[in-house]
């Protein structure tokens, strides 16, 4: 191919939005020195992947030499060396990192993105959801509408089904109904994906797209990396927030408790090998950071090129990329 | 068979859904929260001009339709079915009233049509956009009258029939719109 015919060597995204990304990062960092959260710098590669059934992390080879070589994994997110240094006493941190998922490309996805990732010490999901609109409102450069539901209202307010007394059944039955009986294939045996589903199809793009939603006390089998509230019924301390219909961040009470966390590491696993999803090595120097003690805190991850996307109103994710997986 | 994953999924892409051919006119990869990927996908029954809306879990395959369009003379109608003739390779074609549909009232002999082929048989033709075709009967209406205000039905040769201006005579030529099936001009013979 000569020169002349390579099209795809100039970047996706105009300069305005190389700017406009510049900006962002130099408002994330001047609201973060201005709080004392100090910014922190992870590897992207580590010897252990997300056990997640449905996060498919990359992975690559070291190579010492012929007879030394191990698979090593690119973070799907930076939160389990993030949790590793607050363990061992670093405090408020947050970080910009680049993280990487197989086989999500799309108009809203690049299976290379980036995250703003934060925690705080001794912050509520409150107290958090409260930062986060602060945050949000300077990016924006606008103080932003925003309402606060749980899970369980928003559902019910859209779809009559409670998400905390459902069965898989009765989701993939309204979902049937809605014109989706292929949604049981999509959803397999398990609740929380009949939940996802029900969520992204048929809650998500009725939202109102000027408001920003913190959605809140998820149900318990969503609870991934959060910690489960005491009372009934019990909720994972878990937020999502979204604006413009799209999914922006997830935040959690973050889980402390090694035992339970290798536990659920070892449930998702074994449901992995039962999917025939690829075996993963669980992360043991998070388990074992757990075991030496996480402070109570507080932690989300927000999508900047998502942001990018929703502050810009541009129509898809190449736009605010300079090179997208296609050009990379 | 060719099969398709979701991956491959783009706008036209023909896809074979419930026995019938199909277009994707628009795909969205979809991964919830923490959930299950999938795809949010719109496609047109090629068959029935149906737009269907549906998921897919991600990685799924589909067949392959094989379907494609064409540029092809149409010939005759037998009284069954319209014939058609690729110019280069004289290959002919045949396809029945559903096939064919609206655009029968619009074919004339030598007419260029697009035809959308699946499985090498016409799935649904396309005539021109414009077609010139002479007035077999109509009122003789007023003279002098050429403002065109109202019109008046006129009958086509092929029984086509469109409302032309009131000063448009039996025997004259004009030129239709057949996506809109209205008048467009008097051609002058």
């Amino acid at each position: 191919m000569s020169v002349l015919e390579n099209t795809s060597w100039p970047p996706t995204c105009s300069a305005a939005l190389l700017h406009r990304r510049a900006e962002l990062y130099q408002t994330i960092r001047d609201f973060f020195a201005q709080r004392a959260v100090l910014e922190v710098d992870t590897p992207i590669l580590s010897n252990a992947a997300s056990c997640d059934l449905n996060l498919d992390s990359f992975s690559t080879q070291l190579t010492n030499d012929a007879l030394n070589q191990r698979l090593l994994y690119l973070q799907t997110s930076p939160e389990f060396s993030m949790k590793r240094l607050i363990a061992s006493g670093s405090g408020c941190i947050y970080q910009i990192a680049k993280s990487f998922r197989q086989a999500e490309s799309g108009r809203f996805h690049n299976p290379e993105f980036t995250l703003l990732e934060w925690y705080r010490m001794g912050f509520s999901l409150a107290d958090l959801m409260q930062e986060m609109l602060e945050l949000l409102s300077l990016c924006f450069n606008q103080n932003l509408a925003s309402i606060t539901l749980t899970y369980a209202s928003l559902f019910k307010q859209q779809t009559g089904i409670n998400p905390h007394e459902t069965s898989l059944t009765q989701l993939l039955a309204y979902a049937a109904e809605q014109g989706n009986p292929e949604a049981a294939q999509i959803c397999g045996d398990s609740l929380a994906n009949g939940l996802d589903y029900v969520f992204s199809q048929y809650i998500q793009p009725r939202l109102k797209p000027e408001l920003l939603y913190f959605v809140t006390d998820y149900p318990a089998c969503m609870a991934m990396l959060a910690k489960l509230s005491e009372d009934q019924p019990i909720t994972a301390k878990r937020f999502e927030v979204y604006f413009n219909n799209l999914e922006l961040a997830n935040g959690y009470e973050e889980l402390s408790d090694a035992q339970l966390q290798q536990q659920r590491f070892q449930e998702e696993l074994a449901e992995r090998e039962k999917q025939g999803a690829n075996k993963v090595p669980m992360d043991k120097n998070l388990v074992a950071a757990l075991q030496h003690g996480l402070p109570d805190c507080a932690g989300v991850a927000l999508g900047l090129d998502r942001l990018l996307m929703v502050i810009s109103g541009v129509y898809s994710i190449d736009e605010v990329l300079s090179f997208p997986i296609e050009r990379a | 068979m060719a099969t398709y994953s979701t991956n491959d999924f783009k706008g036209g892409l023909k896809i074979m859904m419930d026995n019938d051919p199909c277009s994707i006119v628009e795909n969205e990869f979809v991964r919830p929260g923490k959930g299950p990927a999938f795809s949010r996908v719109k496609y047109r029954n090629l068959k029935t001009g149906r737009v269907i809306d549906r998921t897919f879990k991600s990685g799924e395959t589909v067949e392959a339709a094989d379907v494609m369009e064409t540029e092809m003379s149409y010939l005759y109608n037998d009284g069954d079915f319209w014939h058609f003739m690729d110019d280069e390779t004289f290959e002919q074609v045949s396809g029945d009233a559903i096939a064919v549909g609206e655009a029968a009232k619009w074919l004339k002999e030598q007419d260029k049509c697009t035809i959308t082929l699946w499985n090498g048989s016409p799935l649904s033709v396309a005539a021109p956009n414009f077609v010139e075709l002479s007035i077999t009967d109509t009122d003789p209406g007023l003279k002098g009258d050429t403002s065109g205000g109202g019109g008046k039905p006129a009958t086509l040769e092929t029984g086509a029939v469109v409302r032309v201006p009131l000063f448009v005579q039996i025997g004259e030529i004009i030129k239709v719109d057949t996506r809109t099936g209205e008048y467009s001009a008097r051609v002058k013979s």
